[in-house]
């Protein structure tokens, strides 16, 4: 009795379904309308904005009392990742807001959805107020542009002076000085780790892998080159599997409680990380206050000055707004005029992306967690100067997701880290050509 | 041909008027949704060349491709492969303990009763993302209080090793023991209710035919529990086929937890990490309609024996 019962649903649920799909195609087969972008808008203009930033609403409050006729509401969001889901959901749906705040590595998830509306036109004069590989973020090596960078996330090195100068370590400039550290530590204080790999952050393996000048994604005429198993990509994986398999450094993910105890009570030593360090250590190793300095990244050739971003977002406006020159106007000011990013330096804790912001008086003091370094933005400045640049691909987070995976096999199963290289670049190459992209050989 | 004079002569609609409300709110949120995903598992999107200009995308109808992919993906039966395994042993073990557990509590003469009783069910009341949280710190070697234990035991010269359960093979007996943890408690409350309702007079008679207590509870008591057995078993079963919460929580501790450790948790990365609902909808439709089979089959191997009785 109750089999047929299932029998007789299924029946109904299959009916329905039939039904269900002609009226979505009826609905979907409409198409946002062409932009208002060409005219200045005239009257009162109404704009909505998605942001994460902590603080954000008091930039948005002061854009508001200067600009009468252009009006923004926020919609405070849950973060980076989130955020694309629910613009994919919402452009699907026609209701997408005006602006978003979106990390480099989704904005071409959301170009190649239809999301993001290409604003070369009125942002190309704002070029120059950006380092050249924060800028190559947002135009993803065309000649469009697909958002205004709001801050940016280069990496340096952060480590525990105390214990340093406690085991005799002196600050690696270069990776094999790293790895030497790493060794030397190991063989005083068997307990400690240098630093800890983690599968768990492909954003942080991104950084790394810029710094040695890899190259994930390019285009090339109408085609994807995609190369995220490149020479450098593996020559980090294979420095990095190496101290991970020799036990010279730890394996285990980062932000778990553990790795917090770990960063508190010493038993890690430094962490790769990017500027935004200061305050995850504050919150995170709360014990250790003015025990940290930064230093540059190690360079894989001694003498040179380069390093990746771990991070980083900007601010885009939707294909389907209806006020897209008002909101361009918006995140231009945002990111890019004074009275903005001071907003953003002080209240929301950003690193601002705009050159001659990094500079701004406000970042004269060294963060509060780090009190004993003077010339922390000076040299953090200096630093971002020298941040590669990077083309994000349409699928990043496929080889993201891969990433997290492959990596951690690797790490459980000791096999080289190369292996895992490869299969993110699979994973991405498969995943584009089931889609259609066209891929490049 | 209506007789002017019978009582009760509703119009013919009046029936349909009081099912329409269960029936929209069925239709609206059960069958269009499951509808959908239907619809959606025989789609996928098609880009052109860079994927980047406006109308590069475009969601055509892909046939069976969806279901060919899902069924072929090796992650997808690795992981089900595991939670096979994770059933074997977690349904055993769980609806015995919660039986051997109901049984001591039915017993006569069995001190703290009710204090046992909410001790066993309590666990059951927290949410399995909140006791994964727990578990996983109790786990962690860093902060496991079970480390510290053996890191003294080894300063005493016990040379053990350093246990780490969240290790590639521990793993799996970790997140075994938090569904065992939490799910003990409800199936032994629907036990020990059935138990209270069975007449008293069966075993006073049974004790007078100079029957053991352990005999009652063998002879007597397990045989009349067989209806909430299965009861308790199916509703495990669905529940075992459809863990989540308690890896994908675990998920961020560890290196040894992939992202397709389970079925669901595959489907939930097809749709929200790589942004692919349609492959997430046919592995859906695949895990709905495993379900279904099983758990109907169980049903029908099973119903001859507990509702024999019922039917005749």
């Amino acid at each position: 009795m109750r089999l047929s019962l299932g029998t007789r649903l299924l029946a109904f649920t299959l009916t329905t379904a039939v039904a269900t799909a002609l009226a979505t195609a009826g609905c979907t087969a409409k198409s946002a309308d062409d932009d208002g972008a060409a005219a200045e808008p005239t009257g009162k203009v109404e704009l909505s904005f998605w942001s994460w930033a902590p603080n954000i609403d008091k930039a948005v409050d002061a854009w508001n009392a200067a600009n009468p006729n252009i009006h923004v509401t926020l919609s405070k969001q849950a973060g980076g990742g989130d955020i694309v889901t629910k613009l994919l959901t919402a452009a699907k749906a026609g209701n997408p807001p005006d602006l978003a705040q979106v990390e480099y590595q989704s904005l071409p998830t959301l170009v190649s959805n239809n999301v993001l509306a290409d604003i070369a036109k009125q942002a190309a004069p704002v070029k120059d107020r950006f380092a050249e590989g924060i800028w190559q973020q947002v135009t993803l090596g065309t000649d469009a542009v697909y958002g205004i960078p709001q801050d940016s996330g280069p990496m340096m090195l952060y480590y525990r002076t105390d214990l340093f100068a406690k085991y005799g370590l002196t600050v690696p400039a270069t990776w094999d000085e790293f790895a030497q550290t790493a060794r030397t530590l190991r063989a005083k204080s068997p307990k400690q780790y240098l630093t800890t790999f983690s599968a768990n952050d492909p954003g942080w393996f991104a950084g790394l892998a810029q710094q040695a000048d890899a190259s994930w994604w390019g285009v090339q005429g109408e085609a994807w080159k995609v190369t995220v198993n490149d020479a450098a990509t593996k020559k980090v994986a294979d420095y990095w599997g190496g101290l991970v398999r020799e036990g010279a450094i730890d394996g285990q993910p980062m932000y778990t409680p553990a790795w917090n105890k770990a960063l508190n009570d010493g038993t890690l030593l430094a962490w790769p990380s990017a500027i935004w360090a200061p305050g995850v250590l504050a919150g995170n190793a709360p014990d250790t206050k003015g025990k940290w300095a930064m230093a540059p990244m190690p360079q894989w050739t001694a003498g040179e000055n380069r390093t990746g971003n771990w991070g980083g977002s900007s601010t885009g406006v939707t294909d389907a707004s209806k006020n897209k020159a008002a909101a361009v106007r918006f995140a231009i000011w945002l990111n890019s005029d004074q009275a903005g990013t001071d907003i953003l330096i002080r209240e929301c804790a950003v690193y601002p992306a705009a050159r001659d912001a990094q500079s701004s008086p406000l970042l004269q003091e060294p963060p509060e967690f780090f009190p004993g370094q003077r010339d922390f933005y000076a040299q953090a400045k200096a630093i971002a100067d020298t941040a590669a640049g990077f083309t994000w691909g349409p699928n990043v987070n496929v080889a993201y997701d891969t990433y997290k995976d492959a990596f951690g096999k690797a790490i459980t199963d000791k096999t080289p880290f190369p292996a895992a290289v490869d299969a993110m670049q699979t994973a991405t190459v498969n995943d584009m050509r089931k889609n259609g992209f066209t891929v490049a050989e | 041909m209506r007789s002017p004079g019978t009582r009760g002569a509703a119009p013919r609609g009046v029936p349909y008027l009081f099912l329409a409300p269960a029936v929209l709110l069925f239709t609206l949120f059960l069958v269009v949704p499951v509808g959908y995903a239907v619809y959606l598992s025989f789609r996928k999107v098609q880009v052109k060349g860079l994927g980047l200009g406006r109308g590069a995308r475009r969601e055509v109808f892909t046939g069976l491709d969806n279901y060919r992919s899902a069924l072929t993906d090796p992650d997808l039966w690795s992981g089900s492969l595991r939670v096979l395994a994770y059933g074997a042993l977690l349904l055993p073990v769980m609806l015995g303990l919660a039986l051997v557990f109901a049984l001591l509590l039915d017993r006569p003469g069995t001190g703290l009763r009710r204090f046992a009783r909410i001790t066993i069910f309590l666990p059951y009341a927290v949410p399995a993302v909140i006791a994964s949280l727990l578990w996983g710190f109790l786990y962690l070697p860093a902060v496991s209080p079970l480390n510290d234990l053996v890191s003294w035991l080894n300063r005493h010269g016990a040379g053990l090793p350093e246990p780490n359960l969240l290790g590639s093979g521990p793993v799996f007996y970790a997140v075994v023991n938090i569904a065992l943890w939490g799910g003990v408690g409800f199936n032994m409350i629907v036990l020990f209710t059935a138990l209270r309702a069975i007449p008293r007079e069966i075993y006073e008679s049974a004790r007078l035919d100079g029957c053991s207590e352990w005999q009652i509870a063998l002879r007597i008591k397990i045989p009349l529990l067989f209806p909430p057995l299965i009861m308790t078993t199916v509703f495990s079963l669905i529940a075992t086929l459809q863990v989540f919460s308690e890896p994908m929580t675990l998920r961020p501790l560890t290196n040894s937890i992939s992202s397709f450790w389970t079925p669901l948790m595959k489907i939930y990365r097809d749709a929200f990490a790589r942004d692919d609902i349609y492959a997430a909808a046919a592995s859906s439709v695949v895990i709905a309609a495993v379900t279904l089979v099983l758990s109907f089959g169980f049903l029908r191997l099973v119903q001859r024996q507990a509702f024999g009785q019922e039917q005749r």
